[in-house]
């Protein structure tokens, strides 16, 4: 039961960095690997903020002051509502864009570095598959781009297949799957490189509801097996709460942290049964009163009572 | 393959919305059938313009039908327009009264031939100078700005100015051994026209990736030309094969034009203003070249058809059942 021991020291280092939160506001530079905790963090984020300016010079503050630490193994997932720059934040990670103050740091390294040394997979919300390769060939673009041996990408893709369930269709094309399958294949190209960081923007947005709890379950199971952190964005609570070790809710304009929430849904390998669990609700109401702000008053979700 | 069963396997194996079937049902069947009716269609509708010819030529008036002196209607005599049979016999029969002529439709082959060759050249010319720029427009938004325009107004030009400009710049070339040819000209001025549909569809095609696809390959590190040949110049198919098939038709087109301008002689172009003089007595003989472009186009366009169908994975387009 490797789900079980992995997620331990992941809950036990999101603890102790939580208790030596405030040591971590001094600037951050190379001195990271001295501090008792920093070195085993996959994502640092430290006071980041993010202007967009329009053409007519407008500006638009798509976050300020965000600190976010997300500790190696730990997946967290980030929520709030349209404009909220919880997009903006997994793309300021992935250096898909650079924060415009503020310093972010991915494994200790500046987020280009980690870019350039693929310390991160990444899923999008459309499965963004090449459509003139087949499902193979998909999982093994990033390997092939990166030089590895046909013996090596054949192994891991063979992996990869068995792993997302798709041993029988690695020879057809995106056109040929479903949308559920096209994400999955999407996600087993992320993994492609084991990378320790995955990076995810609402992958299942685009799916039914049946599809999408199904997948969320095997996301479970695959960050269980392969031990990545995960940033995961969604709009969809009892998604957070399901998958996250740590929900963090974000509210618009200007994007900021309204709260952080720990799910505590124990330490085994999460399954459909959680669902019905009461610890599950009782995150799920808390993340959803962070969202409306105060404590929400009136009508509530009927599924929490 | 290897059907490892293992738990992970078995989780995912049974899930709903990815019944496979459902997923290669959503799969057109272009089966033979289409094929055999595309075939039969095309044939009836050559079949049918020959019927319209006949058929006018019969019901017509023999002198024609003019108000004043603008024709409305075209004269159906023999000599203005000859039975569609009369065209195809004349095929058959020598090309002039001498005992040693060569037959109508070798003399035909021969020119077409040859005017196929100069077009092949310089669609090949053409197609290598339009993608670069192409390539080159994508990669450097100044360059876009600055050749784009003139790429398109290359082609206000009128072919007729330039060939004899091509011809005598041609003619000044001489380096060792080497000598420029008119068939050259020829080929150029072709190139001059293929080039213009090709350099517009790729830098189409090389732009259509999706930014989740261009982010993509920016999140595995790889530089412009990795992206280049992994990700758009295969994007950029189904947007450059409509572009070669063009450009074939600009390269036959451009190639007869260009041979009547310079003259060059043993093309299909010069071939068919020669024949044309003979219409007075020989009214079957200006069909003959005329039969013989249209086949140039036909096997030009059949040639890239031919070479796409290599490249139908490229065709293929995601899609979310």
């Amino acid at each position: 039961m490797t789900a079980i021991e992995n997620r331990v020291p992941a809950a036990q280092a999101s603890d102790t960095r939580n208790q030596t939160g405030e040591t971590m506001t001094q600037p951050l530079t190379g001195e990271r690997e001295s501090q008792s905790t920093g070195g085993s963090d996959a994502v640092v984020v430290r006071d980041v903020g993010k202007i967009f300016t329009t053409k007519k010079g407008a500006t638009v503050t798509a976050l300020e002051n965000i600190d976010l630490t997300v500790a190696a193994g730990e997946f967290v997932s980030l929520i709030g509502p349209s404009g909220c720059g919880k997009s903006t934040l997994m793309r300021l990670i992935a250096d898909l864009d650079t924060p415009t103050s503020g310093t972010l740091t991915v494994f200790g390294k500046t987020a280009k570095q980690a870019r350039l040394d693929q310390e991160y997979g990444i899923a999008f919300q459309q499965a963004g598959l090449l459509p003139w390769r087949t499902v193979r060939a998909n999982i093994e673009l990033p390997l092939e781009l990166h030089g590895f041996s046909k013996a090596a990408r054949t192994a891991r893709s063979r992996e990869l297949l068995l792993l997302v369930g798709l041993g029988d269709f690695a020879d057809n094309y995106p056109d040929q799957l479903s949308g559920g399958m096209q994400q999955r294949v999407a996600i087993a190209r992320s993994l492609a490189e084991s990378p320790n960081l995955l990076l995810m923007d609402e992958p299942f947005g685009a799916l039914d509801e049946m599809t999408r709890e199904h997948m969320q379950a095997e996301l479970a199971h695959i960050c269980a097996e392969t031990q990545a952190a995960v940033v995961f964005v969604t709009h969809s609570i009892p998604e957070a709460v399901f998958l996250a070790d740590r929900v963090v809710v974000m509210s618009p304009r200007p994007g900021r942290i309204q709260a952080v929430v720990d799910v505590k849904l124990g330490a085994g390998e999460r399954t459909d049964d959680l669902r019905e669990d009461d610890q599950f609700f009782a995150s799920v109401s808390e993340v959803r009163e962070h969202l409306h702000g105060t404590h929400a008053t009136g009508v509530r979700g009927v599924e929490n009572r | 393959m290897t059907q490892g069963q293992t738990p992970t396997t078995q989780l995912m194996a049974v899930l709903p919305g990815d019944d496979p079937t459902t997923a290669s049902r959503a799969r057109p069947s272009s089966g033979g059938t289409g094929n055999l009716r595309r075939v039969i269609l095309g044939a009836l509708g050559v079949v049918g313009i020959a019927v319209f010819w006949e058929l006018y030529k019969f019901l017509g008036p023999e002198k024609g039908w003019a108000i004043g002196t603008t024709i409305i209607l075209p004269r159906t005599n023999d000599m203005s327009m000859p039975h569609v049979w009369t065209m195809f016999e004349r095929l058959f029969q020598p090309l002039t009264g001498a005992a040693n002529s060569k037959m109508m439709w070798e003399a035909v082959v021969d020119a077409s031939a040859f005017s196929l060759y100069v077009a092949a050249v310089g669609w090949i010319i053409g197609v290598s100078v339009g993608f670069l720029l192409a390539v080159l427009m994508q990669r450097f938004r100044t360059a876009q700005s600055a050749v784009l325009p003139w790429v398109i107004l290359s082609q206000t030009v009128p072919l007729i100015a330039i060939a004899p400009l091509v011809r005598r710049w041609g003619s000044q070339i001489e380096f060792g051994s080497f000598v420029w040819e008119n068939w050259m000209s020829v080929a150029l001025i072709a190139s001059y026209l293929a080039f213009f549909p090709v350099s517009i569809g790729a830098l189409q095609g090389l732009n259509s990736p999706e930014t989740a696809h261009v982010e993509l390959f920016r999140s595995y590190g790889v530089g412009w030309w990795k992206t280049l040949i992994r990700l758009r110049i295969p994007a950029s198919i189904p947007y450059l094969i409509p572009a070669l098939k063009l450009a074939a038709a600009n390269a036959v087109i451009g190639t007869i034009v260009a041979e009547v301008s310079i003259g060059l002689k043993g093309g299909i172009g010069r071939t068919v203003i020669e024949f044309a003089g003979a219409a007075g007595g020989d009214p079957g003989k200006p069909w003959a070249p005329i039969f013989g472009a249209i086949a140039i186009g036909l096997i030009a366009a059949g040639i890239v058809s031919v070479f796409a169908l290599f490249l139908r994975r490229f065709m293929r387009q995601e899609t979310n059942s």
